[in-house]
């Protein structure tokens, strides 16, 4: 027992033997065409991805045996941690992340190989080489680096540090491992356009068989950002949801370049078009998660979330990127400039309002990256330390968000090659004019906002328009309507799924920013105050002992029309092992409106600063992303992509 | 020319390594230590050995070392056994026992040695913000006449050792 | 024109159009929403504007922190150990804010050389784990 922190190191050693043959065995088989090679790539990705498991699951059971003479175990546990949250340390820190990282990478490439029956006999083995190259270079990482497995020897601490106890909570139980699913899961779509590259198979092929694990990666993505977003809203106590801070800008830009790759995939699928356009998408989604990973680790940019810095780590990573994303972007360089597309496009089909999409969505990737590396260019040129406020944000991405939501009413209505601008017209004068109407109606009883009725009636404008679209068809034909609705794919419903989604969020986000309320007082034992049609009545703290920390807990009744309809208890925390505040806000939550309440600082006299929000449908905002995730997999569950495709 | 657009990407991308590079050294959220060549703050603390307050006065009167370390800190383990041979060699190490509870740090003290010639208690870290520390473990190379003649944020171990021998003379 | 470059070119002026229009949009905010770093010496050199939003930082005074009995206003010292700037703010001080923590705050200087926070951030962790720490393992793990 006492030896498995090593055996777990000599695993990953172990697995990464296995990583580097994989890189290079499969691929010399194709390059000689020698089937033997070839056919080693699956043993290979098992071996590589089982002992990669098998060094997880020993760090994880140091953490549950509180074995501190680890030393990245001492550095965020803690005896007194309860038990779930012991496991989640296991990503709490640099190390522990970046094995679940590459955990995740080996599991996708498994299950790639598990079901590569279905991909012709040499594309297989070359996309799992891929995997073997980028898992090989993530596992020198961590080995030469960032080994979670060292051992502080002789002298051992008596106790572990502790977790950081912002992260000793639920939703951050599960936010790594989701974000880290889809962030990873791109890789499998970025190996599928390698694989295309250096095959010269560059077809529509290779986008049928990238598109559904393009779309799980997707869904899981956009899980993990909605569960950070939604930790972030609780959990830091000032109810914001959405920061801009580097590390959330981190895992958006893959997620806004995967959704592009998602619609271009589905282009180059049916009209074959768009070809080299979509391995460059591939390419630059995948190469935007592993920047995520450097800007978050490397310590360049200053960030709420950072982790310790380390130059030598920096340098490493950066190497990593520059040997992974540059040879990718050389090797498209060379080989998509013999890419001639046999078709041409319509001009007014969907394939037209898809490439819209495609640019405002690498419109709004592009000043996002541009926005959270600004600071960092700024001082490359030695113009001062800058920071690039939410407000740039909120500024340049609103606008294009919105334009871009508007044309998804319109695309999924348009039909491929060639769209009549006369079916268009009588499919959308209707809802266009009803979003208006109903928007202007809910703004009589609001204080009026142009840009506010702007976006809402833009958000109106897209349900409708899905709506519309499906009543069409499935009105249109004889059967009956449950019948014709049944047999509608589920790739269609899928995408009605996610568009439905980004409208629910957008609607929640209108109204957080308008119809919140958001009062800081200082309140006194006994004192009342008035906010937003709730009165909130401070009646003082008490002390209370938790396991790993002491608290403050301040109790506080709510009224609404002389009736006390919930009591609320935010607390102020102290963690013992690091002596660190926390802010514990209380939560009141409803499906038109959060109260929420976080206590700042004692003053004098048992009084307190204290912070109520009242947040309108915020959790709108969460249940759109949630309805964007079951569309991305839905969509991937279709049935065609079942069938055997032959080469 | 058609065929250098598709380098495009990649001529971005490695200008983008580059600045990169340039970064990664600099310390994005840098503080500079001003005390260096100024004379040791002034303090009150608890001696943890006579459970009296001490002040400046109860210093060595020789280049010493100041030590701050907790027992939370993994990496003053690290660096508590070099500081224990350095105690042996003659070497005067005064510790600051930072931001910790006084019972763990006097168990720490009886299991592993004890290599200060003088423990002040610094349970708040009041003094640990006067002397501008970031972090533990730090060590200050203080003269005889109370002077802060060299910092060092991080473990102590022999290849340190030799620029704070020379500070210390 | 022939109809295949036709649409080519339909397709790239497009491109163009909303390429400007998103650099214009970005150039615009860029220039409105940027904050420049000073440090508590710039300050005091009286190199930082005034009336501009910047961001200033450095380790808070020790009992410099003053808080008013019946408000949430609070004022404070920052240092980078040259020189020293006052900042007041009015609002809830972020969990991790202490005296002889390093924070950075966002706000606007004032006639007096008083800046005006907006917004106040402390640094989340204490320790921190230098390379040598890491060879120091390393050897102590190869004996």
């Amino acid at each position: 027992m006492i030896m498995l922190p090593e055996i777990g190191h000599y695993v990953l050693i172990l697995a990464m033997m296995f990583a580097l043959a994989l890189a290079v065995l499969p691929m010399m088989g194709y390059l000689q065409r020698n089937a033997i090679l070839l056919s080693t790539a699956k043993p290979l990705t098992y071996l590589m991805s089982g002992l990669t498991c098998a060094s997880f699951i020993i760090l994880a059971i140091a953490f549950a045996q509180d074995d501190f003479s680890v030393l990245y175990v001492s550095q965020h546990s803690n005896s007194l941690l309860p038990i779930w949250y012991k496991i989640s340390a296991v990503w709490g820190g640099h190390e522990g992340s970046l094995l679940l990282w590459i955990t995740i990478l080996t599991l996708w490439a498994a299950l790639l190989a598990f079901k590569s029956e279905t991909l012709p006999n040499s594309t297989g083995p070359v996309v799992l080489s891929v995997l073997g190259i980028v898992a090989t270079g993530f596992l020198a990482f961590i080995l030469f680096t960032s080994s979670p497995f060292l051992r502080i020897l002789p002298d051992q601490p008596v106790d572990g540090v502790d977790l950081n106890p912002l992260l000793q909570d639920i939703g951050l139980i599960i936010h790594p491992p989701m974000l880290y699913m889809g962030y990873v899961g791109f890789s499998v779509a970025f190996a599928f356009a390698i694989a295309a590259l250096i095959t010269g198979n560059l077809n529509a092929s290779w986008a049928r068989w990238a598109r559904p694990w393009t779309n799980v990666s997707w869904a899981f993505l956009t899980l993990g950002i909605a569960l950070g977003s939604w930790w972030a809203y609780y959990e830091l106590g000032w109810g914001g949801w959405w920061f801009w801070d580097p590390v959330e800008n981190a895992s958006l830009m893959p997620w806004l370049a995967g959704t592009a790759l998602i619609h271009s995939l589905a282009v180059t699928e049916k009209r074959g078009v768009f070809k080299s356009w979509t391995v460059l998408l591939a390419i630059f989604t995948f190469s935007l998660s592993l920047l995520g990973t450097f800007l978050v680790r490397s310590g360049v940019l200053t960030s709420v979330h950072a982790f310790a810095s380390d130059p030598t780590r920096g340098v490493f990573i950066l190497a990593l990127l520059v040997i992974i994303i540059g040879s990718s972007l050389f090797l498209y360089a060379l080989r998509a400039s013999q890419v001639k597309s046999q078709v041409s496009f319509g001009l007014t089909g969907r394939e037209s309002w898809l490439l819209i999409n495609n640019i405002l969505l690498t419109i709004l990737t592009l000043t996002v990256l541009l926005g959270t590396l600004y600071p960092l260019i700024f001082d490359a040129f030695n113009l001062g330390k800058i920071s690039v406020g939410a407000p740039y944000f909120n500024a340049v991405f609103s606008p294009i968000a919105l334009l871009l939501i508007v044309f998804m009413g319109i695309g999924p209505l348009a039909k491929w090659h060639n769209t009549k601008g006369a079916m268009l017209w009588r499919l959308s004068w209707l809802p266009a004019v009803l979003a208006i109407v109903l928007a202007s109606l809910v703004f009589t009883f609001h204080e009026f906002d142009v840009y506010m009725w702007v976006s809402f009636a833009i958000a109106l404008w897209l349900v409708l328009m899905c709506l519309r679209d499906w009543l069409d068809k499935v009105l249109a034909a004889r059967q009956s309507l449950w019948q014709r609705a049944r047999k509608l794919p589920r790739h269609y419903y899928g995408m009605q799924l996610a568009h439905i989604g980004v409208a629910v969020s957008l609607i929640g986000v209108i109204f957080v920013s308008m119809n919140s309320t958001e009062t800081i007082v200082r309140m006194a034992p006994g004192d009342r105050v008035d906010v937003g049609g709730y009165e909130f009545e401070f009646l003082g703290t008490r002390h209370v002992e938790g396991p790993n920390y002491t608290a403050d807990t301040g109790v506080i009744n709510v009224y609404q029309d002389g009736q006390v309809i919930t009591q609320m208890l935010p607390q102020k925390r102290l963690y013992q092992a690091r002596q660190q505040m926390m802010t514990e806000a209380a939560l009141d939550p409803g499906f038109t409106r959060d109260l929420y309440i976080s206590l700042g600082e004692p003053l004098a006299d048992g009084a307190w600063g204290v912070r109520i929000y009242i947040k309108s449908f915020v959790r709108w905002i969460w249940l759109g992303g949630l309805l964007m995730m079951a569309g991305g997999l839905l969509a991937a569950w279709d049935k065609r992509y079942r069938r055997k495709t032959g080469a | 020319m058609k065929k250098l657009l598709f380098f495009i990407p990649f001529v971005v991308f490695i200008a983008l390594g580059v600045v990169f590079y340039q970064q990664l050294g600099k310390d994005a959220e840098y503080m500079p230590s001003a005390l260096v060549g100024k004379q040791m703050p002034e303090f009150k603390l608890v001696d943890m050995a006579s459970d009296t307050v001490v002040s400046n006065s109860a210093m060595p009167n020789e280049p010493y070392l100041l030590n701050f370390w907790a027992t939370w800190c993994p990496s003053c383990s690290v660096e508590h056994a070099y500081l224990g041979e350095l105690a042996e060699q003659g070497v005067k190490i005064v510790g600051v026992d930072y931001k910790d509870e006084t019972p763990a740090a006097k168990k720490w003290l009886e299991e592993r040695g004890n290599p200060y010639s003088l423990v002040l208690l610094d349970e708040m870290g009041r003094f640990g913000v006067d002397m501008g520390i970031t972090g533990a473990p730090e060590t200050f190379v203080v003269s005889a006449e109370g002077k802060v003649l060299y910092r060092h944020q991080g473990v102590v171990d022999a290849e340190v050792w030799q620029t704070l021998k020379e500070y210390m003379q | 024109m022939h109809p295949v470059r036709k649409k080519r070119m339909i397709t790239i002026a497009v491109i163009l159009v909303v390429l400007a229009a998103a650099i214009g949009l970005v150039m615009y905010a860029l220039s409105q929403n940027i904050n420049l770093f000073y440090s508590p010496t710039q300050i005091a050199q009286g190199e930082a504007p005034q009336n501009v939003t910047i961001r200033a930082g450095g380790m808070v005074v020790d009992n410099s922190v003053e808080r008013a009995s019946d408000s949430l206003d609070v004022a404070f010292s920052v240092t980078d150990y040259q020189h020293s700037v006052r900042i007041e703010y009015t609002g809830i001080l972020p969990d991790l804010f202490r005296e002889g923590q390093g924070i950075v705050a966002q706000g606007k200087l004032d006639e007096r050389g008083v800046l005006i926070a907006s917004e106040v951030l402390a640094k989340h962790d204490e320790e921190y784990m230098p390379p040598e720490v890491t060879d120091a393992l390393e050897k102590a793990q190869a004996q």
